[in-house]
């Protein structure tokens, strides 16, 4: 099943390139994902602990290098977000002026990254298929992106490889730091490994800061983040639907799944470190988003600014704080994928996205209107919004982390100064908000046309996932429960 | 079961039969003696599956010269592909040669042209087995000498003979500084043979000062062979100016060679630490020169020739961390796909040019020959699922494994360095409109090389284990 699902776009992507009708086989491709993610949900055993649906062909033996998929709860969460945002962006995608074989087959291929870095249970392959979506960001950025499309393509791209060296060395390092027994790519066996305490504490903090950097740069944390915003800019806005969406969380799965739990030690010892950086993600981007004239750039913006929340939820290291991450992982992906999906829409009718030039756009689109609010609200973290579960389970999750009744420790005050970001990230959605559709409309976009009507069926799922997420995270929890339960009984 | 000196005979034999042909026969199209040798070559490459390697330790022939372990094997295979490929390209560049050369026919020169690599492959498969300073020195001097023909063949063009002299000139000064660096090394140990000599320096009667004296001097010229910085002035021009080829069979043969080279010698001087801080710092340099060099180059072959330099740097990295697996896997991804990307090249530059601008909007035009080269280009750069991240990985594992992260931080830095300059020929291909529309004609035969190459490159990258193993024999 899981190799079904990584392959189907893989295998479109190379049809389409070979000529195949493109936006049928990728919408076919996409739907295939999205039934093999539902049949997953619906197969998966919540209260397993370990890997499940697990394939594996050994490439080196004496590496302990395998090509291996499997799934636990949290890449299941993650599996399901790529499945839907794909779906969504490959539907959302306009009439391709120029080579749309291509644009498609290149989409494909970063779906199919993500979905092979979620999927695998390899160090190696893990990695490497995070990398697959390299080339073909800078290729849509770069033939198919607005504005300053060159510049973003170069910084994005060398900005990525720069990160995705530095985290290569620091797996290497991960590697080499286990005795020789025991070393292998193998997450399970690393996860036993570390629970044996073969990683030496010393080990541990160098390690972690060198993958927190890797990483870092890869999620856009506080100050490697400035590729991010003129990147989703100038992006084609399927592909910010899925780099802000679902490509970004990679670094932050990649935390969750080795950093924390394979490097605790390391994890303390730079907490402290980590909590200035995510301050400087909510606090100051949130006040740069606040200054922006432009849509697209605030979005851009706004995208960096909330990872400081899941940064503060994984920092928090306890297991309310990691399922509040998890869960506004999945819940950030569908809201701003929502938010590029209308903003794309806007720019391709009016040929402008700064705040100046618009207004009054809901009298001409109210549909277009009702679904911008709906996603704004859900990215403030309206209660209701998966993202309102999400963030509330990391504010008391990082609260809770030594507290004591005399006096606020460091997480405490973190936390007083991010929940400040819910007021920065209510200003500037209810302003864009204000600015774009409220307010009095110029006459020359009187015309202007609603969504089309075929549009309903990704933005109701995207919708009807948020809202799901929303009012019952309790299912959501229990799926992610099992292997950091045992992780955190261990400690 | 053959013995492994058989090989290197055959190939000689060979081109001395082909230059014959050539001589006597006069009608005969010269593209003929190219497939002969491509022919005889992959027989030949197909026999040296049925030698059986042996130890280091019992050298087979040639009075304890010539080693056949599985290394020298691997390299010999090595060698062989290589011109195979290179003759390929050959035949794709003929009509520039025939353009170049006025002779008294229209083939005039043609001959010597396919028939000289043999001699060069000859001399590369030598110095794999060569474990005595005296044969190493031998086959280093009958690479270099096919080198100074075929560097400067296409001599009406200027450019040629500027490389030509400079490849000639400073070569011959790198070789005085091999042979002055053997005599000190031989002057204090009294040893040529590689075994004895480590035997020599870890007796403790040794003066170790003049030794490493003539360890510089050899690394001087082998320096200059692998183009490490400070002895990489000459790889721009000469690059440049050879036919283009031929520096695809510079860049790929004469490296390998001086990194089997360095493989061997090191191990007995690894005793003496200078030797290893001395490599870091130029392993160093030469990661900087090389990637930075390349950022503002505009011709993609002498791009090519500052990331061969940058490339260099990697393999030092490998060297100097004592690793031969990482070295000799980073040696096969680096054919791959430097032959990959020459051999587009060729066909690319037949029609338009050898600027990245005369590469605008290949993916229009030929999208097979821009998808090829993007994926030499991404495999350069070290993109996953190709040849050259896995080189890049397994040289980085074996600098970390020995604790040279100086060594790896440089590396990382460098490689975003690449990502830039390499990326801007795939801008040039995809992002770019053509200046003609029309598809680029391209012979049966180097389709099939490209393609091959293009499928060595991905497969590599995901499946390493059949080099692996082969190395670990």
């Amino acid at each position: 099943m899981l190799l079904l699902i990584l392959f189907a776009p893989i295998v479109a992507a190379i049809a389409i390139l070979f000529g195949a009708p493109a936006r049928r086989t990728a919408i076919v491709a996409a739907t295939i994902e999205l039934i093999g993610t539902g049949l997953l949900l619906s197969r998966f055993d919540k209260g397993a602990v370990g890997f499940q649906f697990v394939t594996a062909w050994t490439i080196n033996p004496d590496w302990g290098w395998r090509f291996a998929l499997g799934i636990d709860g949290l890449s299941l969460i993650m599996l399901l977000l790529t499945a839907i945002v794909t779906f969504a962006a490959i539907w959302f995608t306009a009439e391709i002026s120029r080579n749309e074989n291509a644009f498609y087959s290149c989409l494909l291929f970063i779906s199919a990254g993500a979905i092979g870095a979620f999927a695998s249970i390899d160090l190696f392959f893990f990695y490497a298929f995070h990398e697959l979506a390299l080339i073909p960001t800078f290729l849509l950025i770069g033939i198919w992106g607005t504005g300053n499309r060159q510049t973003a393509a170069w910084k994005i791209t060398i900005y990525l490889a720069i990160g995705s060296f530095i985290l290569l060395l620091g797996l290497i390092l991960l590697y080499r730091s286990l005795p020789a027994a025991s070393r292998s790519f193998d997450f399970a066996v690393l996860q036993a490994a570390a629970s044996a305490g073969q990683i030496s504490t010393s080990a541990q903090q160098n390690i972690y800061l060198v993958l927190l950097i890797g990483f870092g740069i890869l999620i856009s944390l506080f100050p490697f983040h400035t590729w991010a915003p003129e990147a989703y800019a100038s992006a084609p806005s399927p592909v910010a639907m899925l780099h802000a969406g679902v490509l970004k969380k990679f670094g932050l799965y990649g935390l969750l799944r080795l950093a924390i739990p394979l490097l605790p030690a390391g994890a303390l010892y730079w907490n402290k470190l980590l909590i200035v950086l995510l301050l400087g993600n909510i606090i100051y981007v949130g006040l740069v988003t606040i200054a922006q004239k432009r849509l697209d750039w605030m979005l851009g913006y706004s995208s960096v600014m909330h990872m400081g929340y899941i940064f503060l939820g994984i920092a928090s290291a306890n297991i309310v704080g990691i399922y509040g991450a998890a869960i506004l992982m999945l819940a950030h992906g569908l809201s701003i994928a929502l938010l590029f999906a209308i903003t794309g829409e806007l720019r391709r009718r009016t040929g402008t996205l700064v705040f100046e030039d618009l207004g009054g756009l809901a009298k001409v689109m109210p549909f277009a209107g009702f679904v911008f609010g709906l996603a704004a609200f859900a990215a403030i973290g309206l209660p209701g919004f998966a993202n309102f579960a999400g963030e509330v389970l990391i504010f008391f999750g990082a609260f809770r982390r030594g507290a004591n009744m005399l006096r606020f420790e460091t997480f405490q005050v973190a936390t007083t100064l991010a929940l400040w970001g819910v007021v920065i990230s209510a200003v500037y959605m209810l302003r864009a908000y204000r600015a774009v559709f409220m307010g009095r409309m110029e006459s020359k976009w009187s015309g202007l046309p609603d969504l089309r009507n075929s549009l309903r069926l990704p933005i109701t799922l995207l919708i009807v996932a948020l809202l799901a997420v929303g009012f019952f995270p309790q299912s959501f929890v229990q799926i992610v429960t099992p292997p950091f339960r045992s992780f955190f009984a261990a400690k | 079961m053959i013995g492994a000196p058989t090989l290197e005979i055959a190939v000689i034999l060979l081109g001395a039969g082909l230059l014959l042909l050539e001589a006597f026969s006069e009608k005969i199209e010269k593209e003929a003696i190219a497939y002969a040798a491509i022919a005889g070559l992959i027989v030949i490459l197909l026999a040296s599956f049925f030698v059986a390697p042996a130890p280091v330790d019992h050298p087979s022939a040639f009075w304890n010269f010539y080693a056949t372990d599985s290394l020298a094997i691997f390299f010999k295979r090595f060698a062989l592909v290589t011109t195979i490929f290179v003759l390929i390209m050959m035949i794709d560049y003929a009509p520039t040669v025939r353009s170049l050369v006025h002779g008294v026919t229209s083939q005039s020169g043609l001959g010597e042209f396919f028939a000289l690599p043999l001699f060069t492959c000859a001399g590369l498969m030598w110095i794999a087995s060569a474990v005595d300073f005296v044969m190493i020195f031998v086959s280093i001097e009958l690479v270099s000498v096919s080198f100074y023909v075929l560097v400067s063949f296409t001599r009406r063009n200027p450019a040629t003979l500027e490389a030509g002299v400079k490849y000639l000139i400073l070569s011959a000064v790198a070789t005085g500084f091999l042979v002055y660096g053997i005599t000190w090394i031989f002057g204090v140990t009294g040893e040529t043979n590689l075994d004895r000599l480590s035997a020599a320096l870890t007796s403790g009667h040794i003066e170790t000062a003049p030794a490493l004296f003539g360890m510089v001097l050899v690394l001087v010229a082998l320096g200059f062979k692998i183009a490490a910085v400070p002895f990489q002035i000459w790889v721009p021009d000469v690059y440049e100016g050879a036919p283009t080829p031929v520096t695809a069979f510079l860049s790929v043969g004469s490296k390998a060679a001086g990194f089997v080279v360095l493989l061997r010698i090191l191990r007995p001087f690894f005793i003496l630490p200078q030797v290893q801080r001395v490599l870091v710092i130029v392993a160093i340099l030469t990661l900087i020169y090389g990637n930075l060099a390349a950022l503002p180059q505009s011709n993609l072959k002498r791009l090519l020739a500052y990331s061969s330099v940058g490339h260099t740097g990697y393999l030092l990295i490998g060297i100097v961390s004592l690793s031969g697996v990482a070295t000799s896997f980073y040696l096969v991804a680096y054919l791959v796909m430097t032959l990959l990307s020459f051999a587009v090249l060729i066909v690319v530059a037949n029609q338009t040019g050898e600027k990245i601008q005369d590469f605008n909007g290949l993916g229009k035009r030929s999208p097979f020959l821009a998808f090829a080269m993007l994926v030499a280009m991404i495999s350069l750069a070290g993109v996953p699922f190709t040849a050259g991240f896995l080189g890049k990985f397994f040289v980085f594992d074996a600098a970390i494994q020995q604790h040279q992260f100086a060594l790896a931080a440089v590396g990382v830095i460098t490689v975003g360095c690449g990502f830039y300059y390499y990326l801007k020929v795939v801008r040039a291909m995809y992002w770019e409109e053509p200046k003609d529309r029309n598809a680029i004609p391209i012979s049966g035969l180097s389709r099939a090389a490209i393609t091959l190459l293009l499928i060595a490159n991905i497969v590599l990258g995901v499946y390493p284990q059949p080099i692996l193993r082969a190395l670990s024999l």
